[in-house]
């Protein structure tokens, strides 16, 4: 009997870690056969790419905790990193008539307000008419989409990637914070850690971080316990509008160019990340030191698989079936157990 | 101990023997037995986690016994699931009701087993649903058309439904798990009828409830449970409230109700013609005073939480106005109104109550963030959260391991007095609450009516709705009773009979 019950205690037990099981194994795995894995550049490497992709996970993280999702991130990303793009440049194509850059912090907030704008009309539609999130962002989706079409084909434009970007744009956020071992660390690197800060503060210390725990987890009790229900869900998508706009400021001049496909899929590796750290679509549970585990743990995993010179089409099926055993792994939590 | 049946055993339908189950750290159930002969309506009693839902389950193969046999029939059986019980004429009616609301009554009745037009078919026949649903129904006195759409009816419509159901699969032995929680008086005789037939029909009946003057009515035979132990079988003749009481709380609750001390003073609330949108309460005055327990009567959709909700904001009205203080209340949401210092209680705690998967602070706190920021500085401070914690458990008296623990782990008792906690942190003086103390065993029922006497005695008005009229009559000042959305009349608990209450809640029903 209690030989049993200690068995399954120990399954249980692997199975709540699978995920961090698994990533331990691979990361030995590749770095025996590739140890340069854990070298500095590489360590730089991931730790960069993680800070890239942490503000979007930040911002879908919230709506995930509201039982949501939001599927249009990766297109506000789009959006908001042409607009920088167009706007701290060179070669002024978009707006022909330009011959200066537009100042850096003027631009900052017009892409976070465009964020914020696009988050209020995903949360007043989920809100007000009730609908399901996804069907809300799969609609805003198509038409953050169509707006990047329509802008790129602006002035003299014609469509074209957008490239040629201002030096103090580019300087200001992949510009060397400091070095190790002779490694620059971009200075986007300090925007995602304070970024990171805010949202923790926001989650745990507001009010409004309270309420989107509580509406996630019970809606009908929130509204009685006098929680301004909508308001909430607004502001949640609103947040996570303006964590896309960052993520566009910083994106166009991390990658030097924006165009049409920028931020394309985004938001998966961003709800995978969110999941594997424990933010759960069951609602009303989730914390901030999770998302930047997930985010770490999946960019180790795509890393790695680089280094093995991993198919980059296989990523694909890896990325989604490492999706569907986290959630499966998260589920078993909150079932109750017949 | 054994029971010795053996020149009965002819009459015996069922029987569980030896049932052990353990679950880590917890004997739930040790060496419990139970008889239940054809014929017979048995009662099982104990208090919440007594162990009676375990048993239940172990009987229905939802959770597998460590030990222990049972006999259906003097044959030993062994079911996997609840379907092969079903099929074994073993069924439940369940307390909670897992039906497909969106679905219609018929649906909902044959759901696993629809008819089909012809065997070799393999389409279902609406036709022979909506017959055999109908005969059915009158049969049982049932009124309800079998199209209707689940969730346009109101609970106690449901669960005869789920009745109907269980008594369609010709079952030998029929479990009622708390089957009048949600039924008025009117309707709690109807379900009696039924089960007196299904009684004549030779089929046993395991009857789980609280109620005890029902236990008294209904039942053959009572077995008494505690801490997961057999404690006793009786004779239902036999056996007297107190001595259940005392069976049950293995101590002898000399009072159900704490001694009535409160003061009434001066009027607090008036509600004028308050009149609904979207219900059927019209045209409904009352005045509370303070430091009262009014009590609010009438059955089941009388319109007594619809009262509730439009005082309180969250349903929408169409007429009517709410002072307090004599001062014009708008009252417009559930924001409003907690800052013009009302509170509700709702009625079904598991949907609007408890964020069940937060934990006890979370839920405590929710209503009364603003007043835990650091001084001049909208960020929450941790120390004031975990010290107003603290006062409502030690207030409400909760029992909870932690204050980080999941509200969903405590005893339905105890989620109440955290959900109370929350209210009277936001400092209400009308306390409107609805079916206090529904689902909750006696010891902690008697904690909740001396935490609303208090709450009474420190001058605060408490409007409190219930559909047990002893309850009403124990703990409150005066009752109101409401019929079809409209109030009936008003009594004075002192001196009112129950035979009173039910011919005003009868009068526009």
């Amino acid at each position: 009997m209690a030989e049993k019950d200690n068995l399954k205690k120990i399954g249980d037990l692997l199975l709540n870690n699978a995920m961090y099981i698994i990533i331990a194994l691979a990361v030995v795995y590749i770095t025996i056969m590739r140890p340069s894995f854990l070298g500095i550049p590489s360590i730089v490497n991931i730790l960069s790419l993680t800070a890239a992709k942490l503000p979007i996970a930040l911002g879908i993280g919230g709506c995930i905790v509201l039982t949501g999702t939001d599927i249009s991130a990766g297109r506000v990303v789009g959006l908001t990193a042409c607009i920088s793009a167009s706007l701290l440049t060179t070669v002024f194509k978009v707006f022909p008539d330009m011959s200066n850059a537009a100042p850096l912090p003027l631009v900052l907030l017009l892409v976070i307000g465009v964020g914020a704008l696009v988050g209020f009309v995903n949360g007043f539609s989920v809100a007000k008419f009730k609908l399901h999130p996804f069907i809300v962002t799969l609609s805003t989706q198509l038409i953050v989409y169509g707006a990047i079409l329509m802008y790129l084909m602006r002035g003299v434009n014609n469509g074209q990637t957008l490239s040629g970007l201002a030096d103090n744009y580019r300087s200001f956020i992949t510009g060397t914070l400091f070095s190790i071992g002779g490694v620059a660390v971009p200075k986007y690197v300090l925007y995602s850690l304070i970024l990171t800060i805010i949202m923790w503060i926001i989650w745990n210390k507001t009010t409004f971080g309270k309420n989107m725990f509580a509406v996630g987890s019970n809606e009908e009790a929130a509204n009685v316990s006098g929680v301004n229900v909508m308001r909430t869900i607004i502001m949640v998508f609103m947040l996570a509008g303006m964590m896309y706009g960052i993520t566009g400021f910083l994106d166009g001049a991390r990658i030097a160019s924006a165009n049409a496909n920028t931020g394309l899929n985004y938001e998966c590796d961003a709800i995978a990340a969110c999941v594997i750290g424990g933010v759960s679509f069951v609602g009303g549970i989730g914390r901030i030191s999770g998302i930047v585990v997930g985010v770490l743990l999946l960019q180790i995993i795509f890393t790695g698989l680089n280094f093995l010179a991993v198919d980059a089409n296989m990523l694909y099926i890896i990325k989604g079936l490492i999706i569907l055993i986290a959630c499966a792994i998260d589920m078993r939590k909150y079932l109750v157990r017949k | 101990m054994k029971m010795q049946e053996t020149n009965a055993s002819a009459n015996v339908l069922l029987k569980m023997e030896g049932i052990c189950k353990e679950f880590p750290g917890v004997k739930a159930l040790d060496n419990v037995h139970l008889t239940v002969k054809a014929g017979t309506v048995h009662a099982l009693m104990g208090e919440n986690g007594a162990g009676k839902s375990t048993l239940m389950k172990c009987l229905f193969g939802v959770y597998s016994k460590d030990s222990g046999d049972v006999y259906l029939e003097g044959r030993k059986v062994e079911f996997k699931n609840s379907k092969e019980a079903l099929e074994n004429g073993v069924a439940m009616v369940h307390q909670e009701l897992n039906q497909a609301l969106k679905r219609n009554v018929m649906d909902n009745m044959w759901l696993g087993r629809f008819p089909r037009i012809a065997s070799w078919c393999p389409l279902t026949s609406e036709k022979k649903m909506y017959e055999e649903t109908k005969k059915l129904f009158e049969d049982l006195e049932i009124n309800v058309d079998p199209k209707r759409v689940m969730s346009t009816m109101p609970v106690s419509q449901r669960q005869m439904v789920e009745i109907a159901k269980a008594v369609s699969y010709q079952s030998k032995i029929i479990v009622f798990d708390e089957p009048t929680s949600s039924l008025t008086e009117e309707e709690v005789e109807h379900l009696f009828r039924i089960i007196n037939m299904l009684r004549d029909r030779g089929c046993g009946i395991i009857y789980i409830s609280h109620k005890m003057e029902e236990i008294l009515r209904i039942s053959d035979e009572v077995t008494i449970m505690r801490d997961g132990q057999w404690i006793a079988t009786r004779d239902a003749k036999t056996l007297t409230m107190n001595e259940i009481i005392k069976l049950m709380v293995g101590r002898e609750l000399t009072n159900r109700y704490p001694e009535k001390d409160n003061v009434v003073g001066s009027p607090l609330l008036e509600v004028k013609s308050l009149t609904a949108m979207y219900s059927k309460l019209k045209d409904v005055s009352f005045v509370a005073k303070k430091g009262e327990v009014l009590g609010v009567a009438g059955l089941d959709s009388s319109g007594r939480t619809e009262l509730l909700e439009n005082i309180f904001g969250i349903a929408t009205r169409k007429g009517g106005e709410i002072y307090l203080h004599g001062k014009r209340v708008m009252n417009r949401n559930a924001r409003e109104s907690i800052a013009n210092k009302f509170a509700l209680l709702t009625e079904e705690r598991r949907a609007t109550g408890i964020f069940a998967i937060r934990d006890i602070q979370a839920n405590t706190t929710i209503s009364s963030l603003r007043k835990y920021y650091y001084k001049g500085f909208p960020l929450l401070n941790n120390k004031k959260l975990t010290e107003v914690t603290e006062w409502g458990i030690n207030a409400m008296r909760t029992k909870t391991p932690t204050q980080k623990t999941q509200i969903r782990s405590l005893s339905g008792g105890n989620q109440q007095k955290v959900i109370l906690a929350r209210w009277l942190l936001t400092d209400p003086e009308v306390l409107l609450l609805d079916e206090p103390t529904r689902g909750i065993d006696v010891g902690a029922k008697y904690e909740i009516y001396q935490l609303i006497l208090n709450l009474a005695k420190e001058g605060k008005t408490v409007i409190m709705v219930s559909s047990e009229m002893p309850e009403l009559l124990g703990v409150c000042d005066r009752i109101l009773v409401m019929s079809g959305g409209q109030l009936a009349g008003e009594v004075d608990a002192k001196t009112a009979t129950q035979e009173e209450i039910m011919t005003l809640a009868a009068k526009y029903a």
